[in-house]
């Protein structure tokens, strides 16, 4: 494996919201094609340090480097990073007021300066591979929160990032809606998209991750691959949590 | 003279009162929005220094009777910046338009406060500035929310443009004023003026309406009754 491979290297991150202290030096690399998940009880920091590395939420300390350029600090140059960065959020986020297609293109058009009829061509694309082209022309209000999360997560795509960052995707979704949008994401790691993703999905967690992260208190206690949670003395903080969880 | 010869011969004096009428109108709604719409952005996105003399602008105009409002800059500020043959109407449409602004700011302030700010979230994580976000984003928004309230704005308006009778503006209730001095008869003149308002009311709320209609967006549905 070559340096070349690592799309992305966070150093360090501190961050604190007034007196509280949410990250703690929080550091790791992402390899290309590479399915990190983090889990861990709520409140220690996990989507904090999600938004850190796209600089919603600026951290304190530390540093973020996408493709060995530094985006911490990066100035007016952030807007040309976050491009790179997908996010996909808890609460889908769709811009209200306009239709899913104009929600996966508008971006394309403002950002990246994409011709109208080539960004839309592009933005049917993406809602095809999330299995909402059939949806294009309807409002946020008029779609479930599975098929609002499939369009937010089209919306992503659409800016072919290089890496892809989701916060929880499924939590705000009635548990039958889960599968449809947990089968996109699978389906992205078959196609080798770089991906974080915060999730409290165990099971879900266990089949997608090359890397298993347990983060508690604003660090990252444990990791590895999911193979060795049952077993290995590096999970032992990781099982306790994960047990009151009875699909495991 | 019969009571029916006299009103059929004024009453074009009077309708076209409405003109003038519906000027202030359209002065109000529209500097009203030229100046609120961004008056409402200065106050939610700009720096403290603009946000506090938006703050002063708004306390000012929404502070002062309209009547008063309209002597002060009538017979006070335009005379003394050397406007004073500045005519009537000038200064009547301007003064509804800035207290017109001062109400819009605030309708559009909460439209805009209100939306939540995940969508600001979003529109910055696909890369978008912040002016693109709030252009593109958070303002069409907070303008098809700020809507309802904007078309009550009318009603109100239309009734606040009898005051400009006070600097003389030939509108409706000067035009009617004038007839009844004339002719000596109040109560017919001033019924069909009221009749006059309350067509335009009807009117202009039920375009209104209809523009809600036209541009509403699912999941922004105004939740007005008005027919
Ligand atoms: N903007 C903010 N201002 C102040 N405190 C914040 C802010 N954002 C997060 N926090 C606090 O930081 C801590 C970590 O929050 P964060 O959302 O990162 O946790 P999380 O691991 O994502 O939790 P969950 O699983 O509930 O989503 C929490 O105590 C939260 O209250
Ligand atoms: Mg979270």
């Amino acid at each position: 494996m070559t340096t070349d491979d690592i799309i992305l290297r966070v150093e360090g991150l501190h961050k604190s919201f007034g007196s509280t202290e949410v990250l703690k030096g929080v550091s790791f690399t992402v390899r290309k094609g590479e399915t990190k998940v983090f889990i861990g009880p709520s409140g220690t920091g996990k989507s904090t340090l999600l938004r850190c590395i796209n600089q919603l939420i600026v951290p304190d300390a530390g540093r973020v480097y996408l493709h060995g350029e530094e985006v911490t600090h990066a100035g007016a140059k952030i807007n040309q990073y976050r491009a790179k960065i997908g996010m996909v959020f808890q609460n889908f986020n769709l811009f209200d007021h306009l239709t899913a297609v104009r929600n996966v293109e508008i971006a394309l058009i403002k950002v990246k300066g994409m011709k109208e009829n080539e960004a839309r061509e592009k933005a049917l694309f993406e809602l095809r591979r999330v299995g909402m082209e059939d949806r294009a022309d309807h409002y946020p209000a008029q779609l479930s929160g599975g098929q609002a999360q499939r369009v937010s997560i089209a919306r992503a795509l659409a800016m072919d990032p290089d890496v892809m960052l989701f916060d929880e995707p499924t939590s705000a979704l009635d548990p039958e809606l889960t599968g449809e949008v947990l089968e996109v994401i699978r389906s992205l790691a078959r196609a080798g998209m770089t991906m974080l993703i915060v999730t409290h999905e165990m099971r879900f967690a266990l089949s997608i991750a090359d890397e298993l992260l347990f983060m508690e208190h604003g660090r990252i206690l444990e990791s590895g691959s999911p193979a060795e949670l049952a077993t290995s003395p590096n999970f032992e903080r990781t099982r306790q949590f994960a047990g009151r969880f009875a699909e495991l | 003279m019969d009571l029916s010869a006299i009103l059929i011969d004024w009453l074009p004096f009077l309708v076209t009162g409405i003109i003038a009428t519906l000027g202030l109108v359209l002065s109000a709604l529209g500097v009203g929005f030229i100046i609120g719409l961004p008056a409402a952005i200065g106050q939610v996105y700009g720096s403290r220094p603009v946000a506090f003399l938006i703050n002063v602008y708004i306390w000012f105009f929404r502070g002062l009777p309209l009547l008063v409002l309209l002597f002060l800059f009538y017979f006070g500020i335009f005379p003394a910046i050397g406007l004073g043959d500045v005519s009537p109407f000038v200064v009547g449409a301007l003064v509804l338009g800035l207290h017109g602004g001062a109400y819009q700011a605030e309708i559009f302030r909460g439209a805009i406060l209100s939306i939540d700010e995940g969508q600001m979230t979003a529109a910055r994580s696909l890369g978008m500035s912040r002016t693109q976000a709030i252009r593109h984003i958070v303002l069409p928004q907070a303008l098809l929310i700020a809507l309802p309230g904007w078309s009550n704005e009318y009603p109100t308006v239309l009734t606040d443009t009898s005051v400009c009778y006070a600097i003389g503006v030939a509108e409706l209730l000067t035009r009617a004023s004038v007839i009844v001095s004339t002719e000596y008869i109040a109560m017919p003149i001033y019924l069909a003026c009221a009749g006059l308002y309350l067509i335009l009311n009807y009117a202009g709320m039920k375009a209104l309406h209809l523009l809600e209609r036209r541009v509403s967006v699912p999941g922004f549905e105004s939740g007005s009754n008005w027919t």
